[in-house]
C-alpha cells in the first residue's frame, strides 16, 4: 500500500520533469506541423486565408522557380553529400593510424571549419570568390586563367561554389563521427590483416566500411536532413541566383513568405514537399542499411 | 618501399586538405587587419589596419555592438533554459522509465525529422498572435525571447541527456531517498555535479548553435535594434560596395568566441557533437 503510494508520487513528479520539454515541443514544433497542413490548403495571408482546395499542390506541378528549387536540392544531396561521406571516411582511416606523425594538427586543422558558423563562413567563401575576389586574383597571377570567373554570376560556376562551400564546411564535422567509431575497433582487426597481407583499400572496404556502417548511415540522415534544409548559404553566398540557378527549397519559402507577394498557403504547400522528402528519404536510408542484416 | 611511399602520399593529401581547411579562416583574420583596396589586391600578409576597420565597423550604423549584446543574451539565456529544462526530461525518460514515457519519447525524437523550413509559416503567424494575448507578447514577434524560447527543448538535446543518463548509477539514486532527499534536490544536486563533463558538452554545443542561428531570427527580429549578429553580418554581406576589411572584421569578431570555446573545449566540443551517437 505503502510502496503504492510512493511509486504513484514518482510517477506524478516524472512528469513535471518532462511536462516543459513537452509542452514546449508541442506547442513550436507539432501544432504548427499540423497548422502548416492546413494551410496548405489555403491562400493568402495573415488573417485573410481562404479555402483553395489542392489548387496549391497543382500549382508545384507548373511552378518552374519550384522545380529549379527542387532541383537544385536533389543536385546538393546527390553530388555533395556522397562527396563529403566519402572525403570524410577517407580522411578518418589515414588518421585512425596510430603511427602517422602530425595527426592531431590533421585532425584540427580539418575540423577547424567546424568553428565558423554558417552566415560566418558564407560571407567568407562570398567574398573569397567574388569576380574581384582572392580566388580569382590568385588564379591570375599564375595564369591558370585569363579573364575572372563568374564564381557568382555564372549558373553553373554558383552551383559549383555551393557545393565546394558545403563540403568545406560539414567534412571535419562528419570526420570526428567516423574518428570516434573507428576508436571503438580494436586494432588487432587490422593487424591481423597486415600480417594476411591485405591492401590498404581492402582493409578499408572489409574492416572499416562493414565497422562504421551505423554511423554511416546516421551521418547520411542527418546530412540528407541538412541537405534539405539548406537557407543559409543560398542566401547569403549566391542570394539564390542567378536567376534561381542555385535557390533551394528552404529558401524558396522564404522568399514565398517575405520576398514576392506573400503567400501562406502555397508556402506551407512548398514546406511538405521536404517533409515527405525527409521521411521518404530516411526511410529509404534505414532500410538500405539494414539490409545486410 | 610501397608502403613508404604511400605514407608520402597520406601526407601530401592530409596536408594539401589541411591547409585547404584553415585557410579561408586564415585569410578572414588577414582580410579583418587589411585595407579593403589591399585585400580585393589578395595580399597575403597581415596589416596593421584591424583597429580602423573596428572604429568604421562600430561608427556604422549597423548597431553592432548592440548585436553582439544580443547574440550573447541570447545564446546564454538559452543555453541556461536548455540545461534545466532538456537535461529534466533526458534524465527522467531513465529514471522514472515507463511505457507511457517511453512512447513520448519517441514522438519527440520525431521532431528531429521535422525541418525548421516547414514550421516557418504557422510559427510566424503564431508568434505574430502572440501580442494580443496577455503574458505571451513577451516572447511574440520581435523579442529576443522568442528566439530564446524556439531554443530551449530540443529532441537533440532531451536524446543527448538520455543517452548520457543511461550510464548514471541508479544506485546513486535510491540511496538518496533512503536519506529523504526530493526527487528534484536528487536531479540537482547528485545528478547534476556528478554529470559535469556531459553538461559541459551540452553547453558548448547549445550556445554555439544559439549563437549561430539565423532563419528563425532572421524572421521574428524584425527591427534594427533586435538583429543579432548573423543577421547584421549577412546584412553587411549583400551590400553592394562591400568593404571586405570591414565585413571581415565584423565575421572575425563574431567568431572569435566559438572559436575560443573550440580550442579551450575542444573535447567537449566534439564529446558534444557525437555523444548522441554513442550508446
Amino acid at each position: 500500500m505503502n510502496k503504492k503510494k510512493v511509486m504513484e508520487s514518482f510517477n506524478r513528479q516524472a512528469w513535471i520533469f518532462i511536462i516543459p520539454s513537452m509542452l514546449l515541443i508541442i506547442s513550436f514544433v507539432f501544432y504548427p506541423m499540423i497548422q502548416a497542413f492546413i494551410t496548405s490548403f489555403q491562400t493568402g495571408t495573415g488573417t485573410n486565408l481562404s479555402v483553395n482546395g489542392i489548387d496549391n499542390y497543382k500549382r508545384l506541378l507548373t511552378d518552374t522557380t519550384f522545380r529549379k528549387a527542387l532541383f537544385n536540392t536533389l543536385l546538393y544531396l546527390f553530388v555533395q553529400v556522397p562527396i563529403m561521406i566519402i572525403l570524410a571516411l577517407v580522411i578518418s582511416s589515414m588518421l585512425n593510424n596510430k603511427k602517422l606523425k602530425f595527426k592531431g594538427f590533421y585532425r584540427t586543422a580539418i575540423f577547424l571549419p567546424c568553428v565558423t558558423s554558417l552566415v560566418a563562413y558564407s560571407i567568407i567563401f562570398k567574398s573569397l570568390f567574388a569576380a574581384d575576389g582572392f580566388v580569382n586574383a590568385i588564379l591570375m597571377k599564375v595564369h591558370l586563367i585569363s579573364e575572372p570567373i563568374s564564381w557568382i554570376t555564372d549558373p553553373v560556376w554558383a552551383k559549383i561554389l555551393i557545393i565546394v562551400a558545403i563540403t568545406w564546411r560539414w567534412v571535419g564535422y562528419n570526420m570526428v563521427f567516423y574518428l570516434s567509431g573507428l576508436q571503438s575497433v580494436d586494432d588487432a582487426v587490422y593487424e591481423a590483416a597486415d600480417i594476411d597481407g591485405a591492401s590498404a583499400f581492402r582493409k578499408f572496404k572489409s574492416i572499416t566500411l562493414p565497422m562504421l556502417r551505423p554511423i554511416i548511415i546516421f551521418t547520411t540522415i542527418n546530412s540528407t536532413i541538412g541537405t534539405l534544409q539548406l537557407f543559409d548559404e543560398s542566401k547569403n553566398i549566391t542570394g539564390g541566383g542567378p536567376a534561381n540557378a542555385t535557390i533551394t527549397i528552404s529558401h524558396y519559402i522564404y522568399n514565398l513568405l517575405f520576398k514576392y507577394s506573400p503567400d501562406f498557403g502555397y508556402a506551407a504547400a512548398v514546406s511538405y514537399v521536404i517533409v515527405i522528402m525527409i521521411v521518404v528519404l530516411s526511410f529509404i536510408q534505414m532500410k538500405a542499411g539494414d539490409k545486410n542484416d | 618501399m610501397i608502403k613508404k611511399i604511400s605514407i608520402v602520399l597520406q601526407h601530401i593529401f592530409l596536408m594539401l586538405l589541411s591547409i585547404l581547411s584553415i585557410f579561408p579562416v586564415i585569410w578572414m583574420v588577414i582580410a579583418a587587419t587589411n585595407k579593403s583596396v589591399n585585400v580585393t589586391r589578395g595580399t597575403l600578409t597581415p596589416g596593421n589596419y584591424l583597429f580602423e576597420n573596428i572604429k568604421a565597423l562600430l561608427d556604422s550604423d549597423l548597431l553592432y555592438l548592440n548585436a553582439f549584446k544580443n547574440s550573447f543574451t541570447i545564446a546564454l539565456i538559452t543555453t541556461v533554459l536548455a540545461m534545466l529544462v532538456s537535461s529534466a526530461a533526458g534524465y527522467a525518460f531513465v529514471i522514472y522509465r515507463s511505457k507511457v514515457r517511453d512512447m513520448v519519447f519517441n514522438i519527440i525524437l520525431l521532431s528531429m525529422m521535422i525541418p525548421f523550413a516547414a514550421l516557418l509559416v504557422p510559427l510566424f503567424r503564431l508568434f505574430g498572435k502572440f501580442n494580443n494575448i496577455g503574458i505571451l507578447k513577451y516572447i511574440s514577434i520581435n523579442t529576443l525571447a522568442s528566439v530564446v524560447i524556439i531554443g530551449v527543448a530540443t529532441a537533440f538535446l532531451i536524446f543527448f541527456f538520455r543517452q548520457n543518463t543511461r550510464s548514471f548509477p541508479k544506485e546513486l539514486v535510491e540511496a538518496a531517498r533512503i536519506d529523504g532527499l526530493g526527487e528534484f534536490r536528487i536531479f540537482l544536486s547528485i545528478f547534476m555535479p556528478t554529470n559535469k563533463a556531459v553538461y559541459a558538452a551540452a553547453i558548448v554545443v547549445t550556445f554555439m548553435t544559439s549563437w549561430n542561428s539565423y532563419l528563425w531570427p532572421l524572421i521574428t527580429l524584425q527591427s534594427a535594434d533586435k538583429r543579432t549578429l548573423p543577421l547584421v553580418i549577412a546584412a553587411m554581406g549583400s551590400s553592394y560596395t562591400p568593404d571586405y576589411g570591414m565585413i571581415m572584421t565584423a565575421v572575425f569578431l563574431a567568431t572569435l568566441p566559438t572559436a575560443l570555446i573550440f580550442f579551450l573545449m575542444q573535447k567537449q566540443f566534439v564529446a558534444g557533437m557525437t555523444g548522441s551517437v554513442k550508446g
